[in-house]
């Protein structure tokens, strides 16, 4: 295969502190639900995304980091509890709301935010930017900047899975916005047509920029944009991570049964604006604050560990520093690796044959 | 009146075949239906049937001919009671070489019929170019004069582009504007800024991310007699709509025969922004300037956004109009005037020159202006075009230029390879091949994707040292 897949961001670091994906499933304890390892996993990874992006939004600020960069702060819950209802091998694909997914599949900080700063060490080279990573280690497949796309492409790995016959499911992220494209529905049809082992997760945060769902779609329960292809569709609160989790186990396993595809709508919110340059004016205020101080995924798990005495504050706070030094870590790694060497401007256009 | 009989073709191959034998001689009165010869073709031997009812006048081709040309006359049907005078001239004419009309006898209608006449005939390529649009000559078309005295208002490109929007909306009722994010939201870019306030959402229609969908609504509504302006946030979307551009928009009014005319405006930012990396930064001037049937317009300047997005929007026919987020906040003067519109497919002259002509066209037009103020330091005077109009080019203007420097530097932003300058340098090659002291040169995009990093991103893109260095190699001042 491409003689290059593991280039130099993943050598060049090894925070290795997020490389153990995917986790541990919570333990089958019938009724008594998931246990302090699964949350403890889940507020962890929730966090390390948090911080990691309000440092990309930082550096973004300080112009270290240009173009176009999204951020999936208040999203957590929704990538980090369908990772943890996927099995090793399993692929995830989405569109450029993707840092969180990246984390989530266990690419390494390092090398994810030193391709938001265009370097060397970046997943990419520096050569695609925040929306354009993949790692096949992880079996993560990008990173899309077209709206739809990868809907299109992840039905298309399902499709190798079901033609391989290995047993591989794949998780195919899209917003509410680009549940209005065309191609969506052409591969949900496929996909039925065919039954191949595929979880759409529509991750539905009531903007696609500055335009709500409302304005956007004749029927708002995305959930239900399966039925006149026969898909099982289900809604979630996708800022409660063990919601997530549930639903995403059960998606999974009937695509991996051979039952065909699922639909999840993750009812979820950004807290930022669509990328860095947009002035939010669609929504207001008390809208944003809403979420953020009554319905944050991060602050719930943490009131359920605490609750639950998963762990003690003291050891919350014992993760909270950890999580910060791998995110600075991240940042002085991204500043610190070299631009890419003009010579890379002509490479990998086409591999040699 | 008289009829011909013209060899038949009777398969989609076939161009000439063999008369083999005639079933009828001078004098027989024949009707519909009835065998008269028989031909044989590249795939088989066939029977002629008459069409036509008549009396077998006169039998053009002697049986056994190799060679007959697919709709060549072989014999002359008269009517009952026609004079042998009226066959001898039919006779004598259909023995010319040139046929008078394509179309199996069908009589000529309407104005269209000569030029088409002299283009099967032979005419040159530079008639047959761009579908006809090029026969006439850009020297026809000109600028309207700006009366002294007028006032200049300094107006960013983007201000200029939805003043001519607003203009247009005012003044004709079909035109309304569609796309992402472009009423309530004010235009991704801002380009669509207080439309909404001013004609309502009905004039002013925010749709889904669903590009392929709404161009097709947009086509539609223009089939229907609309006049949609359609934005696309970028260029790199229309993508998923590019079908129903060309397949749909373009191609239609000739494939009704003229009928469907499909008079909308396709336009947005095209080509690179700034760091956002290889899908959202890529330059379609050359994809879109090769299909027959579009209009193709990447202004540089304030007043030539204004000037032609108003006649882009009155224009009859699809036009693809291509902006560059990069030039939308700087300022141009704009003529302070009732109605501003500047003629689709004439080059404007930027600066005046001897030394070598540099086309360029949207923002390599400004890199071009600063390249030439560079050379004119060591001496060399540039003559910048900025092309305006992609399609129908206006190549006059370019060999004019040609014909006076000697020398050309093809300018643009995208990849290099079938390029707008692979054109350009093509043409002036056959049209001024006489007056080139060196072969044109051709700048542009490096081969490869557009890269994030900065210091690859920049590398990469075109920029005024790239045009000095070709323009001193093409006056070898090296
Ligand atoms: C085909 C296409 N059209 C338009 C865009 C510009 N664009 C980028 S993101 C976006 C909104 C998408 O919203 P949604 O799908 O809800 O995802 P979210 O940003 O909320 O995660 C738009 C219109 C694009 N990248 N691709
Ligand atoms: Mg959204």
């Amino acid at each position: 295969m491409a003689a290059r897949q593991s280039g130099t961001a993943r050598k060049a670091s090894s925070s290795n502190a997020n490389a153990k994906s995917p986790r541990k499933a919570p333990a089958k304890g019938a009724a008594a639900g998931p246990g302090a390892d699964a949350y403890i996993g889940w507020y962890r990874d929730m966090l390390l995304i948090r911080r990691f992006e309000e440092k990309a939004g930082q550096l973004y600020g300080m112009g270290l980091i240009a173009g176009f960069c999204h951020l999936y702060i208040g999203q957590e819950a929704v990538v980090v509890g369908v990772q943890s209802a996927l099995r090793e091998g399993d692929q995830v694909i989405t569109g450029y709301r993707d840092h969180g997914h990246m984390l989530a599949t266990g690419m390494d900080a390092n090398g994810v935010m030193a391709e938001l700063t265009g370097r060397e060490g970046g997943y990419s080279r520096g050569k695609g930017g925040s929306m354009h990573m993949f790692s096949r280690e992880k079996q993560f497949f990008g990173g899309h900047g077209i709206v739809g796309a990868q809907v299109s492409l992840g039905t298309g790995l399902a499709f190798a899975n079901a033609y391989r016959e290995d047993g591989k499911v794949c998780a195919t992220y899209f917003g509410d916005g680009a549940a209005n494209q065309g191609q969506v529905y052409e591969s949900f049809n496929m996909a039925k047509i065919w039954n191949l082992p595929v979880i759409y997760i529509v991750e539905n945060n009531q903007y696609a920029m500055g335009t709500s769902v409302k304005r956007s779609s004749s029927e708002t329960h995305l959930y239900r944009r399966g039925v006149s292809f026969n898909i099982p569709g289900e809604e979630v609160d996708g800022m409660d991570v063990n919601a997530v989790y549930e639903a995403a186990k059960k998606a999974v396993e009937h695509a991996r049964s051979g039952k065909g595809p699922y639909i999840l709508e993750m009812k979820t919110y950004r807290y930022r604006g669509h990328s860095m340059s947009d002035p939010a004016k669609y929504r207001t205020r008390d809208e944003v604050n809403e979420y953020r101080d009554h319905k944050d995924p991060i602050d719930l798990a943490r009131k359920r560990i605490l609750d639950n005495k998963f762990a003690t504050e003291d050891e919350l706070k014992a993760m909270e520093k950890e999580i910060k030094g791998i995110v600075q870590a991240s940042a002085e790694f991204a500043q610190n690796s070299p631009e890419p060497d003009p010579s890379e401007l002509y490479t990998d256009v086409l591999i040699d044959a | 009146m008289t009829i011909e009989v013209l060899m038949p073709a009777l398969s989609p191959t076939m161009e000439e075949g063999t008369l083999t034998r005639w079933l009828v001689k001078e004098g027989d009165a024949v009707k519909s239906g009835d065998v008269i010869a028989e031909i044989e073709t590249d795939k088989a031997t066939m029977e002629v049937e008459a069409v036509e009812e008549g009396i077998v006048a006169k039998l053009l081709v002697e049986a056994g001919s190799e060679g007959v040309k697919v709709n060549a006359p072989i014999a002359i049907l008269r009517e009952e009671g026609e004079s042998d005078a009226d066959v001898k001239s039919a006779a004598s004419s259909a023995e010319a070489p040139a046929r008078q009309s394509e179309s199996r006898g069908q009589e000529p209608t309407g104005d269209e019929a000569p030029d088409r006449a002299q283009s099967a005939s032979g005419s040159s390529d530079k008639a047959k170019d761009e579908g006809g649009q090029k026969a006439r000559s850009s020297s026809s078309l000109k600028d309207p004069e700006v009366p002294e005295g007028t006032k200049m208002v300094s107006t960013t490109v983007r201000d200029a582009l939805r003043d001519a929007m607003a203009e247009e909306m005012r003044r004709d009722d079909a035109v309304f504007v569609i796309g992402e994010e472009v009423a309530e939201y004010q235009g991704a870019y801002k380009v669509t800024r207080e439309l909404l306030q001013e004609f309502g959402a009905k004039r002013v229609v925010d749709t889904p991310i669903t590009e392929h969908g709404f161009a097709g609504v947009g086509v539609g509504a223009a089939f229907a007699g609309l006049k949609p302006v359609v934005e696309f946030m970028t260029f790199n979307f229309a993508m998923q709509a590019i079908d129903h551009i060309i397949n749909s928009a373009a191609k239609t009014l000739y494939m009704s025969g003229g009928q469907m005319g499909c008079p909308i405006v396709f336009r947005g930012p095209n080509g690179a922004a700034s760091r956002v990396g290889a899908q959202h930064s890529q330059d379609y001037s050359a994809w879109y300037a090769n299909v027959p049937g579009l209009k193709v317009i990447a202004p540089y300047c304030a007043a030539d956004a204004k000037g032609l997005l108003k006649a882009a929007i009155r224009d009859p026919n699809p036009v693809v109009f291509l902006e560059h987020e990069l030039i939308y906040g700087e300022s141009f003067d704009v003529p302070d005037v009732d109605d501003w519109v500047l003629p689709i497919g004439k080059a404007r002259i930027r600066r005046e020159g001897r030394d070598c002509t540099i086309t360029a066209h949207s923002r390599m037009v400004g890199f071009a202006l600063q390249a030439a103020e560079k050379l004119a330091e060591d001496g060399i005077e540039c003559e910048v075009i900025d092309l305006r109009t992609l399609r129908p080019l206006d190549t006059d203007t370019v060999v004019e230029s040609v014909k006076k420097t000697n020398r050309i530097v093809c300018a643009e932003e995208g990849w290099g390879r079938m390029g707008v300058g692979a054109e350009i340098a093509a043409v002036v090659t056959a049209e001024a091949f006489d007056y080139l002291d060196a072969p044109p040169a051709r700048v542009h995009q490096e081969d490869v994707p557009l890269p994030y990093a900065a210091n690859l991103e920049k590398l990469s893109l075109p920029g005024v040292d790239d045009i000095v260095k070709a323009v001193k190699t093409v006056c070898y001042a090296e």
